[in-house]
């Protein structure tokens, strides 16, 4: 079954088209990877999904609903949440917080506290900082907390904006293993990435995106062998 | 009661505490605007004299009781905040001040042509109804209701739009109308406060409420730390207060006041309280006497 599909979405920031008319689709269960280099507009293309852009043409399409002009509030509601760019926690609030943050579209007290345990199962070093302010941890731990406060609200499809920015070579490599267990978990996965060889490694299918642009798809592990990837974003 | 408090509280002592009570109503309102939700106003003067005529006007012309006319001077603020607030929240940090102070202006301006304020010559013979008792119960009030709105689900949402708001979008809050309720009440505060203003010195000028009034209320809340209650309360009484009490080195008085708020800036630039939590500063001290005894 189709979770998400984009269809020939077009976005402009003013007179400059970030994006193209693209189209593409995430299945139920899968990690999709959306690769590309600088301003080929992969931020543009979670940001139009998530709602905090308006898509001028075409039609996006959530489990069947159109959710082209929904605000971001109520797109998350549904259950499609985004752990933005460059992390953006909430640095002068603590970890519990920001993690309750997470949880406001949950309104019930048990199911809070069941997201907490869930959440500090899959990352202790977050139930040993809890207290602490978030913008105290280290971009590691930081990628973990806003993976953490997505996962709070029990997404269906999880958008992630290069959860690899900023992190040392191993913290990569541990953040990517976390997003194989999440999928593992029954959470259905969106990943946007100039890491390309770690996005290749981990997805199922994948998207490149250029200029605004789809240049090629397919399975991860049939895009990785191919020459123009290599070349371009394989750096072989 | 009035009376037994004139015997024991020297009246002109009375006035300047009924001032240092009335500006932490307001300072409170814009402490949540601003403190709390991270939105830059320069205009909240304006809604201290939306408030200030509407209650008076209210009491003067038609009667009203005190405290009804209070309150619904209070809601004319929040209304006008509101009203404001749907168009220009739209816009982020200094854009908003901006926008903010030139709606301060066309407040003063338009106060000062209509017929119903008295024009530039002002409002006068307003009934004198605020006294210590009604001041302080309100301030008691007005801290109640923005500690218990701080620590609710609604106050996170606020400090999370504050840190980050895309992020808090991100997080399934709709911004725009956190921040307009959060506009409102802070408008309804400022206007509560322009209610005791007006039935203290019984006189209304336009002038008064200009944007230096603005930057007043806002130095007493940066100067006490921006976002936290305790702060803004002791921002605004030493404020308040300094003025008072600087009386004695007579035309000096504002110089030195001046050079306080620079030396503040300097050596604590987050306010007096700022960043300060009390719940942590305790353990941090339990833990060094711990230290310190092995």
């Amino acid at each position: 079954m189709k979770v998400l599909e984009v269809k020939e979405v077009s976005v402009a920031y003013g007179v400059i088209e970030a994006l193209k008319g693209i189209s593409f689709s995430v299945e139920e269960g899968e990690i999709v990877a959306l690769i590309g280099a600088n301003g080929a507009g992969k931020t543009t293309t979670l940001r139009t999904i998530s709602g905090l852009l308006r898509a001028q043409k075409g039609q996006i399409t959530y489990k069947g609903r159109d959710i082209t002009k929904l605000p971001p509030y109520k797109i998350v509601e549904l259950g499609l949440t985004q752990v933005p760019e460059g992390r953006r926690v909430f640095s002068r609030m603590t970890v519990l917080e920001n993690l309750e943050m997470g949880a406001y579209v949950v309104r019930s007290r048990s199911e809070l506290k069941a997201g907490l345990e869930r959440v500090f199962e899959r990352f202790p070093r977050l139930a040993e900082r809890k207290n602490q302010l978030a913008g105290t941890l280290s971009g590691g731990e930081q990628q973990m907390l806003a993976m953490g406060r997505a996962l709070m609200s029990r997404p269906e499809l999880l958008l992630l904006d290069e959860p690899s920015m900023g992190l040392a070579p191993l913290l990569v490599r541990e953040v990517f293993s976390i997003i194989q267990e999440i999928n593992k978990a029954g959470t259905t996965i969106l990943l946007v990435e100039q890491n390309a060889h770690m996005a290749l490694s981990i997805a199922h299918r994948a998207y490149v995106l250029q200029t605004g642009e789809i240049s090629l798809e397919g399975p991860a592990a049939e895009l990785m062998q191919k020459p123009e990837v290599k070349r371009a974003y394989l750096g072989e | 009661m009035e009376q037994w408090l004139s015997s024991v509280i020297d009246p002109y002592y009375q006035q300047v505490l009924m001032l240092v009570g009335i500006y932490i109503i307001a300072a409170l309102g814009l402490n949540l605007i601003t403190g709390l939700c991270g939105q830059l106003t320069f205009g909240h003067a304006a809604f201290l004299s939306i408030g200030a005529y509407t209650a008076a006007i209210l009491t003067r012309d038609f009667h009203l009781p005190f405290i009804l006319s209070l309150v619904l001077g209070g809601l004319m603020a929040a209304l006008f905040g509101i009203l404001l607030g749907i168009p220009v929240l739209r816009l982020t940090g200094d854009y908003l001040g901006i926008a903010t102070l030139g709606f301060g202006e066309i407040v003063r301006v338009a106060f000062t042509n209509m017929k119903i304020t008295g024009g530039a010559i002002g409002l006068a013979a307003i009934p004198r109804a605020s006294n210590l008792i009604n001041v302080t119960f309100f301030v008691i009030l007005a801290v109640a209701a923005v500690v218990l709105l701080e620590n609710s689900r609604f106050g996170r949402a606020l400090k999370a739009i504050r840190e980050d708001e895309i992020a808090a979008e991100a997080m399934g809050i709709n911004a725009m109308w956190y921040k307009i309720q959060a506009f409102g009440i802070g408008c309804f505060l400022a206007g509560i406060s322009g209610g005791f203003y007006a039935h203290l010195l019984q006189y209304l000028n336009p002038n008064d409420f200009g944007f230096l009034k603005s930057f007043e209320i806002l130095n007493f809340v940066v100067l006490g730390g921006l976002g936290s209650i305790p702060g803004t309360i002791v921002g605004t009484t030493v404020l308040t207060l300094a003025p008072e009490f600087l009386r004695f080195v007579q035309e000096y008085r504002m110089m030195i006041y001046g050079l306080l708020l620079v030396l503040m800036m300097i050596f604590r630039p987050h306010g007096l309280l700022g960043g300060v939590n009390f719940r942590r500063l305790l353990r941090r001290r339990k833990q060094k006497a711990t230290a310190l005894s092995s």
